[in-house]
């Protein structure tokens, strides 16, 4: 091998992603993010329980935000994108890895969550594309009233059939980062023997609160709860 | 006892392979499940039908030759044993198995269940060493190692090189191989000076070769025969991240002299 | 064609002889050094340390080997560790006496300047090591930790884990495949060297068979080193791995090359015993395990009872009864003609009485099972892998397996054979263990040939030669891959009833029962008569199924048993000759009345060197003496 030359920034950023390393350190990057965000989305519509202004209000002062609105969604698409664009790629190599399948393949550790990333990830990204038409543009939602969030989801999730998908949606979404949560720390370096136990059982945990927190939303409107 | 066997036959890396049937039936409880191939072997000798290719050499679970897919885990259903060390008297009476090659595009099956692992020499020629002439070496105890750096970097050293890891993992990536070098080397005052390079040659290496990437799910640190941890690959990746990240030209002057 | 044994030892002070040999050696200039080129056949501890060190030299270096990485040769195997006196421990070690030591050890059979020189490099390999980054255990304090191995008073031995060997071999690996990156050292994996070219009275090259495609290759080169290791295997049963063999050093002896003592084996005494007929090889339990571990037999004959239920009085802890000064600690031949004693006696346990126990009951009581279980963990898991039975509380059982030999191709200081230009590193040679070797002093050997002293020596010979000169076209090659082709091929067309294993299996049977730990004239003659006439049937009633252009394991089985058959009855020709006990080499017709060897320093003190003389000529057998000006010849007492 020769030496390695990396002259600019872009050289050296080509090299990281570049291997398999790097592609999945961004993946982990990013997913973090989104997993941040999905955690304050979560805890902001929580607001939803108490009562149809607390929540309209909160919206509305997302919206007064302006061009810092602009500047998360920005960041927070960028880091969709990156996701999705490692997530692809490293699935293609894993393809290209072994090109003739096992006769016969047991597992002996994976975990059902990481079983099926490569699987719940498509499924979340189409619930997002669905969620935004749901209730941020409201092209798929048959009672859009624009600023009254209140109204929107309740119309909204009385629909059984848009509730189900939400359910469905949002378990694959705790399931992926029931891997996903611990899977980040690990991609990024972070592995002691005392204490990844403990983040895994934090990865779990946060997988269990994002799940039951956003799948009562639907839950909570089918069964009157909130009305 | 009576062992009915499902084995990868295939000719040579350009001809396709099927699985092929055999049965056997005085299988000793106390034979290594290699002992019960020679058996087969024998019998197919004598039959005038060529044997069973598979590698092996030490049959003590430390040369990392041996290793073929049994019920499609590495090695076998026992935990920390290669499959020269794996003994009969785990499996029962009658029970049927398929003996598999490992798969991966940087391993390609030679023959029956013997693959071409030279990826790995590769990758450790890219930077799993320590440069250090013969003769330049310093007194050994000039340089104290904290006894559970020593320890840590053994653990990670034990790793026999055998591609289990690569078997296993959906993925077929050879993480774990690569960061146990990573680790073992990383971890010793000694490995410290090349330890960016180390990481940024290793992994570049690692990814030409074409083995896939890590997604964390630990099936080859359950199957790992020498029980290396994927803590090393933690440790790689943040090697990797932070050498890439801090990367410097080496100095257009060149050295001294 | 006489041999001209000389030993190239300098003569002077030992401290001073390798210092003055190496200020005489001449040297090549650093920008001729890549003309020359070197084969290096072997990449286990001595030929990947000769191959890495070669290609930091700036010679053009080919290295070979059989397996599919220099990672598995079965340097790989070694458990113990390696010694070195470096004294770090503060108990009275020094060269010298490593040096003493080991001659001691080799029962005054090996020659003083040899193993001088062995033992003042044995220094710089650990540090050499260390550098590489080779894991040894360590102290708190973060200084290298030892232990006393296999009948040292001092402790000089150093150890990563029961993965010694392992380590270090992966060290020189590293520097290997760096030097292989650096584009100095061109590796051959799978090839297996078939045969030696000699032109003009000169190693110029090997013949070698592409295990995968079967292709049939000649390789020149101005200097050949064979690191190719021990042939254990020829007994069938051995510790050793189940592809090692004796082809390399057999084929160069047809070619020219002096055979060593080729009756000095070494039978490790501490061996999990053979469980059934299917067995295909051995398993050592390192030594170390002697030093907490006691070995006994019940003092009843056949007793079956429960080993722990087998009461103190009623057991013969006969190694310390008998040689109470070092107890279960003493020398590795006479612990294993120990057991075997017992065992014949009938006082040997487990399966057709051929075990005997090692404890570790008592230390386990003294020390605790966590001390236990840091020192030898690994050890007793792999026991309990191999027999099912867990040794912390049955204990273990053991007999005796034949495990490294001493003898090899003769060769003289500068490691080079009778024949110019070919050297032979490690197990390989005749070695300086004399005729029995101390516990972890191979992988010192091995080490020091490849890394420090090779290095001099081989420039030393190619200073004096111009580079090149031949090529593959020359009549002694094309002369050697047809008989390498030929060969094959007969092989392959016997198409016989017996499998390739049968033979060996047989011929195994033969060398244990007549040339193993205890030896003696009529049985050595009936094996000389047996032996030919197996040789005979394999040649007439094997069967190799496959062909010549494939991967072909039997085939390559059979080229090795084929040379196996052969170097069987040299060794039990050597055996018959040596009309003296030493070391591993136990004639009973030759022991003191308390049944210890007896050495005959009149007639025996010198290695003895075969040269071939055809096939079906009986091979002629030259002296080499030993002299002792150092060290005085006494009779080794362990008691
Ligand atoms: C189980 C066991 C435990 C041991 N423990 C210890 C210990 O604790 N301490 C100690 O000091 N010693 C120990 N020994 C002895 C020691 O391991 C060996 O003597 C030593 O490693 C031999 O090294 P080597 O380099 O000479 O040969 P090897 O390591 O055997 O290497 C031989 C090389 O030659 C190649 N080769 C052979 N023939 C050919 C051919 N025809 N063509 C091409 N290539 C060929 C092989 O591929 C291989 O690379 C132990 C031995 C055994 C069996
Ligand atoms: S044969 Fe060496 S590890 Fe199995």
């Amino acid at each position: 091998m020769g030496t390695i030359a990396l002259n600019s920034g872009l050289e050296r950023t080509a090299f990281f992603y570049q291997s398999v390393v790097g592609k999945k350190v961004v993946m982990a990057v990013t997913g973090s993010v989104l997993c941040l965000f999905v955690l304050g989305h979560m805890l902001g519509n929580m607001q939803i329980y108490q009562g149809a202004e607390k929540l309209n209000n909160y919206a509305a002062f997302l919206q007064g935000l302006g061009a810092g609105l602009w500047a998360v969604r920005l960041v927070l698409l960028a880091c969709v994108g990156l996701h999705i664009l490692s997530a692809y790629q490293l699935w293609r190599l894993k393809l290209d890895a072994r090109p003739t399948p096992y006769v016969k393949k047991a597992t002996v550790a994976t975990t059902y969550a990481a079983r099926t990333m490569t699987w719940s990830g498509p499924i979340v990204l189409a619930f997002i594309i669905y969620h935004l038409l749901h209730f941020t543009t409201g092209q798929a939602h048959p009672d859009f009233r624009r600023g009254d969030v209140y109204h929107n989801v309740i119309a909204g999730f009385s629909n059984p059939a848009a509730s189900l998908f939400y359910i469905v949606a949002n378990i694959l979404l705790a399931i992926h980062l029931y891997h996903g949560v611990w899977s980040m720390f690990q991609t990024v370096g972070v592995n002691h023997p005392r204490y990844t136990p403990w983040l895994k059982r934090l990865s779990k945990a946060y997988a269990w609160v994002i799940g039951i927190g956003n799948v009562s939303f639907p839950l909570a409107v089918l069964t009157g709860i909130v009305k | 006892m009576k062992i009915i066997l499902n084995i990868w036959r295939q000719k040579n890396s350009s001809s396709p392979g099927k699985m092929v049937r055999y049965e056997l039936g005085n299988v000793n409880e106390h034979m290594s499940f290699l002992e019960m191939l020679d058996v087969l072997n024998e019998e197919l000798t004598r039959k005038g039908e060529e044997p069973v290719t598979f590698e092996h050499d030490c049959r003590e679970g430390i040369c990392g030759s041996c290793g073929f897919m049994i019920n499609g885990i590495p090695h076998g259903p026992e935990r920390g044993t290669t499959v020269c060390q794996l003994h009969m008297r785990h499996f029962h009476d009658g029970e049927e198995l398929w003996l598999e090659p490992f798969r991966a595009k940087a391993f390609p099956v030679l023959k029956d269940l013997m693959v071409d692992r030279s990826a790995f020499d590769r990758i450790i020629a890219a930077g799993g060493y320590i440069s250090i002439n013969t003769g330049s070496a310093p007194e050994a105890n000039s340089i104290p190692v904290k006894k559970q750096c020593a320890d840590r970097a053994m653990d990670a050293a034990a790793c026999i090189g055998c591609g289990a890891c690569v078997a296993a993992c959906p993925n077929a990536s050879a993480s774990l191989f690569v960061s146990a070098k990573i680790a073992h080397l990383g971890l010793l005052p000694q490995g410290e000076p090349e330890r960016d390079r180390r990481a940024m040659r290793m992994v570049l290496k690692m990814t030409e070769e074409g083995f896939g990437y890590c997604t964390n799910t630990g099936e080859c640190e359950a199957i790992c025969p020498k029980g290396v941890k994927i803590e090393n690959i933690a440790m790689m990746h943040r090697d990797f991240t932070r050498a890439v990240a801090l990367f410097r030209e080496e100095s257009k002057a060149g050295g001294a002299g | 064609m006489a041999f001209q044994l000389d030993s190239r030892t300098p003569s002077g002070p030992l401290e001073q002889r390798w210092s003055k040999a190496k200020q005489e050696m001449k040297l090549v200039s650093p920008a001729n050094r890549r003309k020359y080129t070197v084969i290096v056949v072997g990449s286990g501890l001595a030929g990947g340390s000769a191959a890495a060190t070669l290609g930091e030299l700036g010679y053009n270096v080919k290295c070979f080997s059989f397996h599919d990485s220099p990672r598995r040769a079965h340097s790989i195997a070694a458990q113990g560790g390696i010694n070195a006196a470096k004294n770090y421990q503060n108990d009275g070690d020094s060269v010298y006496r490593l040096f003493y030591d080991t001659i001691k050890g080799g029962d005054f059979r090996s020659r003083e300047s040899n193993v001088y020189r062995l033992a003042e490099v044995s220094v710089n390999i650990i540090d050499q090591c260390v550098a590489q980054g080779v894991p040894f255990a360590r102290e708190y304090g973060g200084t290298l930790a030892n232990r006393s191995f296999g009948g040292a008073q001092v402790s000089r031995t150093f150890y990563a884990r029961g993965q010694t060997g392992q380590q270090l071999l992966l060290g020189c690996y590293q520097a290997l495949e760096r030097q292989v990156d650096a584009g100095r050292v061109q590796m051959f994996y799978r090839h297996e060297m078939l045969d030696l070219v000699v032109i003009d009275g000169r190693a110029r090259g090997i013949v070698t068979r592409n295990l995968v495609t079967g292709s049939i290759d000649c390789h020149v080169a101005d200097a050949v080193v064979l690191a190719t290791g021990g042939y254990g295997n020829a007994f069938y049963l051995s510790t050793n791995a189940k592809n090692c063999n004796a082809t390399a050093i057999w084929r160069a002896y047809k070619r020219g090359a002096g055979f060593g003592n080729p009756c000095y084996t070494q039978i490790h005494p501490t061996c999990i015993p053979q469980s059934g007929d299917y067995q295909s090889k051995l398993t050592l339990m390192s030594e170390s395990l002697r030093n907490d571990g006691r070995i006994w037999v019940p003092k009843q004959k056949g007793d079956t009872r429960n080993p722990n239920e087998i009461p103190e009085d009623e057991r013969d802890y006969y190694l310390e009864r008998m040689y109470p000064a070092f107890g279960n600690l003493c020398p590795r031949d006479i612990a294993s003609r120990a057991a075997k004693l017992m065992c014949d006696q009938g006082y040997g346990v487990g399966p057709g009485g051929r075990g005997v126990y090692l404890d570790f009951k008592e230390s386990i009581g003294r020390l605790g099972r966590k001390t236990i279980e840091e020192r030898y963990g690994n050890l007793f898991e792999m026991y309990e892998r191999i027999t099912g039975e867990d040794p912390y509380t049955v204990p273990m059982r053991i007999y005796p397996a034949v495990h490294y030999t001493m003898g090899g191709l003769w060769v003289d200081y500068h490691l080079q054979s009778t024949i110019p230009g070919l050297f032979v590193l490690g197990e390989a040679n005749f070695s300086d263990h004399g005729a029995n070797r101390l516990g972890a002093s191979a992988l010192m050997q091995g080490l020091a040939d490849g890394y420090f002293i090779i290095s001099y020596t081989v420039g030393h010979f190619l200073a004096q030669v111009k580079p090149g000169g031949v090529n593959t076209d020359h009549a002694e090659f094309r002369a050697a891959r047809q008989e390498v082709d030929e060969r094959t091929r007969r092989l392959l067309s016997i198409k016989g009833r017996k499998t390739v294993d049968d033979f060996h299996r047989e011929l195994g049977k033969i060398l244990w029962e007549f040339c193993g730990m205890a030896r003696n004239a009529p049985g050595l003659k009936h094996a000389l008569e047996k032996i030919p006439e197996l040789r005979e049937e394999f040649w007439q009633n094997v069967n190799v199924p496959g062909s010549a252009e494939d991967l072909n394991q039997s085939l390559e089985k059979a080229g090795r048993v084929a040379d196996f058959l052969e170097l069987g009855e040299l060794m039990c020709l050597d055996a018959l000759e040596r009309e003296e006990s030493c070391g591993g080499h136990f004639r009973e017709e030759h022991q003191t009345e308390e049944g210890e060897a007896k050495r005959d320093d009149e007639r025996f003190c010198h290695a003895a060197v075969w040269e071939y003389a055809g096939d079906g000529k009986r091979p002629v057998r030259h002296v080499e003496p030993l002299q002792f000006e150092f060290v005085h010849l006494a009779q080794r007492s362990y008691k």
